[in-house]
């Protein structure tokens, strides 16, 4: 890590709990924008104190109490990318917040407040959080400091314009006055809130660029934070489930006399395609489980396995994929013999991955005749309210849900599935029941990354690129997740960042080839789609790199010349991990460039790869232009987790099946990286005044190219596949 | 009826006697600080100190606890390395989820409690144990040799 950490502000306190009704405050100022507040039911442990609170509320995300306590309300949620800490940033840079007086507050569900600008649905991923409400959120905050202003004016007889703000205060200079906001609020309710307020010019950020504490950590260092999974509403039950483990399977038979025989179980729940133990707590719920004897249908998927999977997908990428891009005349170009230069081709190949999110699935529910109530952390808190109603089998109107911290998100908790599991098995218990997945389940039972198929080509003329075909073959989570976004047979996320390649070369067509696996479901995982197609674009890369005789670095950077920013993070990489200096035996650095969720991303990986085929970490560097850095920790934070989420894929996940079953269960046989594995993470930021890029899932996308580049370099074995096959790379091997 | 030492107070709970401490902490005396995460100790999530030592709470059965003191999370920052890690942690923004960072600042606190100035190959052995998917690996060991301290020099 570099950088400067420096602008500790004080902690401020930070609400995990589910907040009062908030129909029952008093809203003084009810513009259009409060009316949203009125419809939804949340708990009223705390409606008493929260009675005679009074509260300006000009829109969705802000609210501040007589006492000028600033309430920020959260339309992203927060599973440790920092987010809440992010997104009070900004709003508190345009309101001139005091920020040691900034409370935040999960959003409760609703689309039409809080659907995140990018993706329509309420929902956080894809990296978009703070691009996605970069705008509207400044504008918010201008907004409702506007009203501050007008107010604070109109009670001095002065014009707005001779008043400024700061640290929650109107200050009018040339006579010394001043006013809080919490004293202002009832004159504020009273003006109409302008819809777009100047914004200020990113020079006079006093908040944004800092490297602030974040809002949410202090909890999670003692213990008192709360995860979905540490809910506990009176007289809660603990269940655990075992779902079938073939997708599609049926119960056929259940033999319950030796599990209701365990002290501490209360109830069997037997389901369709699942099996649930109710207890007083989740050992007997467990134990339990393991004394029921279960007969299962395997049903359609009992023959599934993970060599059908692949030779179904290796046979569908021989044909044409759907186009995404199309540049150029690559036919004529990538014809054999037809022009000048040589035309190399490479596949390059993916696996199915588990999410392993450390806070195993969970969700707390309870249902009554007309009501229920959920409990959980999730990335979807609207489609979580649907799958709780359609669980329940009641309407939307008669569910809430309350949303908690994140245990792990990785594109996993993106499901409902958990939801809807644990609400069916609530609907046939008395009272609350918190429904926790084993390790076991939640690894057999995932939404998996897909597994991908790249096929490559290219032509090398002098050098230089000069045609370019990219086909990606594999499953379209767009198609179920979002099917709008699915059109004519291209899933965007499948393509991103081979589309929009960064490299100029003048033909170039890119396509997308769906083939849904068997007895598998899909979904995103950290790095989404450019997770795949990166990787395949920057070890191909490599690979023309080193038959064209060129230095991987200077190859790529010939190819960017439309593109600094990305030459700028190729070229500080290259100072800062020493690229070139000598290295000992069967070491070596490798290096990725990509831009990718708007942002422009270099990195080098330096290991050695043992006798034996074993891949030990040296060292990684990476440099990024992610635009306004609004956090600038928390960005090296992001960069540093996503390079070891993804180096643990490289170096050893892999889900794979066998008479539909998903073979991996525990962190025993599901292995990840730990600290001893750990390299040393530099991550440099580069100062940048353009809009600001993602970063949650730009780290998982970067490392794993550069990593098999470095084994590339150490070992000249071109790996083509995911995880890293030792065998390949071992000193034995060579001949 | 067993009766258990908790963070200094005497807890007693009917609990089956194989029953692992891991549950009894969450589920029974709602101490829900130390986390659940694997349930067959690969993870450390669920670390507890023990008499000052870390175990890990998801395979050990109440009845094998004894008189022996337990300190979880909620109650380790009253140590004094404990305050030390906490702060660290705080300083250095370890903390992502925080899923499993009790666990880690469990078994921090129990690393320099029995090696005050640890190298690097001691932070190995000690924390190799507990899993961050985050990915928080690069600053929890700057953040356990911020807590340490520069050592005494002889």
């Amino acid at each position: 890590m570099t950088g400067k950490r420096s602008e500790n502000a004080s902690m401020p306190a930070l609400d995990h709990e589910s907040r009062p009704s908030v129909s029952r405050r008093r809203f003084i100022g009810l513009t259009a924008g409060t009316a949203f507040l009125l419809g939804f039911c949340v708990p009223s442990r705390r409606a008493s104190q929260a009675a005679e609170r009074a509260l300006f509320a000009p829109n969705a995300f802000i609210r501040i109490d007589r006492q000028g306590n600033v309430t920020l309300i959260m339309p992203q949620v927060e599973m440790g990318q920092g987010t809440y800490t992010s997104i009070s940033m900004i709003l508190a840079e345009e309101l001139d917040a005091d920020w040691n007086r900034v409370r935040t507050e999960h959003a409760p569900p609703d689309e039409k407040n809080y659907a995140n600008p990018e993706l329509s649905i309420q929902a956080t991923g894809n990296s978009n959080s703070v691009r996605a409400w970069w705008k509207p959120l400044r504008q918010a905050g201008a907004n409702t400091r506007a009203c501050f202003v007008a107010a604070a004016a109109r009670q001095w007889g002065v014009t707005p314009e001779e008043c400024r703000t700061e640290n929650s205060t109107v200050i009018h200079d040339r006579t010394g006055r001043k006013a809080g906001y919490g004293a202002l609020i009832d004159r504020a309710a009273a003006i109409e809130p302008p819809k777009n307020a100047p914004l200020k010019s990113i020079d006079a950020f006093r908040v944004i660029g800092r490297s602030l504490k974040r809002l949410d950590t202090p909890e999670k260092a003692n213990g008192k934070a709360t995860y979905g999974i540490d809910v506990m509403p009176s007289g809660l039950k603990f269940a655990t489930l075992a779902a079938s483990p073939v997708l599609g399977g049926k119960v056929v038979r259940v033999d319950d006399h030796r599990a209701k025989a365990i002290p501490g179980v209360q109830q069997i729940v037997v389901l369709d395609d699942l099996v649930a133990v109710v207890g007083d707590h989740m050992w007997a719920a467990k134990s339990g489980l393991e004394a029921l004897d279960v007969t299962w249908d395997d049903g359609p998927n009992a023959e599934v396995s993970s060599e059908l999977i692949w030779s179904r997908l290796r046979k569908a990428s021989l044909r044409d994929g759907a186009v995404a891009k199309e540049m150029g005349d690559v036919a004529t170009a990538l014809r054999p013999g037809g022009a000048s230069g040589e035309v190399i081709s490479a596949t390059f190949e993916m696996p199915l991955l588990a999410h392993a999110c450390m806070e195993p699935m969970n969700c707390t529910v309870h249902v009554t005749p007309n009501s229920a109530e959920a409990w959980i952390g999730t990335q979807v808190l609207e489609r979580v309210h649907a799958a709780v109603a359609k669980g329940a089998g009641l309407p939307g109107s008669q569910v809430t849900v309350h949303n908690h911290l994140i245990g792990g998100g990785f594109g996993r908790r993106l499901e409902p599935d958990m939801a809807y599991s644990a609400a069916r098995i609530a609907k046939y218990v008395e009272g609350p029941v918190k429904v926790v997945w084993t390790r076991e389940e939640d690894i057999r039972h995932d939404i998996y990354r897909p597994a991908y198929h790249n096929l490559l080509w290219a032509r090398l003329e002098g050098g230089r690129i000069t045609a370019w075909k990219h086909r990606v073959s594999g499953s379209s989570v767009m198609a179920r997740f979002l099917p709008a976004f699915f059109q004519k047979g291209v899933d965007p996320d499948g393509v991103d960042s081979a589309q929009n390649i960064p490299y100029d070369i003048p033909n170039l067509r890119v396509e997308f080839n769906q083939e849904e696996p068997p007895g598998v479901v899909t979904g995103f995982w950290r790095g989404v789609g450019p997770n795949n197609t990166v990787f395949a674009i920057e070890s191909f890369i490599d690979e023309l790199a080193h038959k064209a005789g060129k230095d991987p670095i200077a190859f790529r950077r010939a190819h960017l010349d439309k593109t600094p920013r990305l030459q700028a993070a190729l070229d500080l990489v290259r100072e800062k991990s020493g690229w070139g200096t000598p290295l000992p035996p069967r070491c070596g650095r490798g290096v990725s460039a990509q831009t990718s969720f708007a942002s422009f991303i270099a990195c080098v990986v330096e290991c050695e790869v043992g006798d034996a085929g074993d891949v030990k970490l040296r060292r990684v560097t990476t440099a990024v232009d992610t635009g306004v850095a609004v956090n600038p920790d928390t960005i090296m934070a992001q960069l540093q987790g996503g390079h070891i989420y993804s180096l643990s894929a490289a170096l050893w996940e892999e889900v794979t099946l066998e008479k539909g079953r998903v073979q991996q269960s525990n962190f025993n046989d599901y292995r990840v990286l730990r600290i001893d594995e750990t390299p040393p993470i530099e991550v440099h930021v580069i100062k940048s005044q353009e809009s600001p890029g993602g970063i949650g899932e730009t780290g998982s996308t970067a490392a794993v190219p550069a990593l098999r580049n470095a084994i590339y370099a150490a070992t000249g074995v071109p790996l083509r596949r995911m995880p890293i096959e030792r065998k390949l790379i071992s000193r034995n091997n060579r001949t | 009826m067993v009766t258990l030492a908790v963070n200094g107070e005497h807890r007693e709970v009917e609990v089956p006697p194989e029953m692992p401490l891991l549950w009894v902490l969450r589920d029974v005396l709602g101490l829900t600080g130390t986390k659940f995460g694997c349930g067959i100790a690969q993870c450390g999530a669920c670390t507890v100190h023990l008499d000052g030592k870390p175990v890990r709470s998801c395979l050990l059965p109440v009845s094998a606890i004894g008189t022996r003191a337990i300190t979880t999370i909620e109650a380790i920052g009253k140590t004094p390395n404990g305050a030390k890690v906490q702060k660290a942690w705080l300083d250095l923004e370890v903390i992502q989820c925080g899923y499993c960072q009790s666990g880690q600042i469990m078994s921090a606190t129990a690393l320099l409690d029995s090696i005050p100035h640890p190298q690097d190959a001691d932070i190995d052995a000690a924390m190799a144990g507990n899993i961050c998917r985050c990915g928080t690996y690069v600053r929890i060991r700057q953040a356990i040799k911020q807590a340490a301290g520069p050592p005494a020099s002889s």
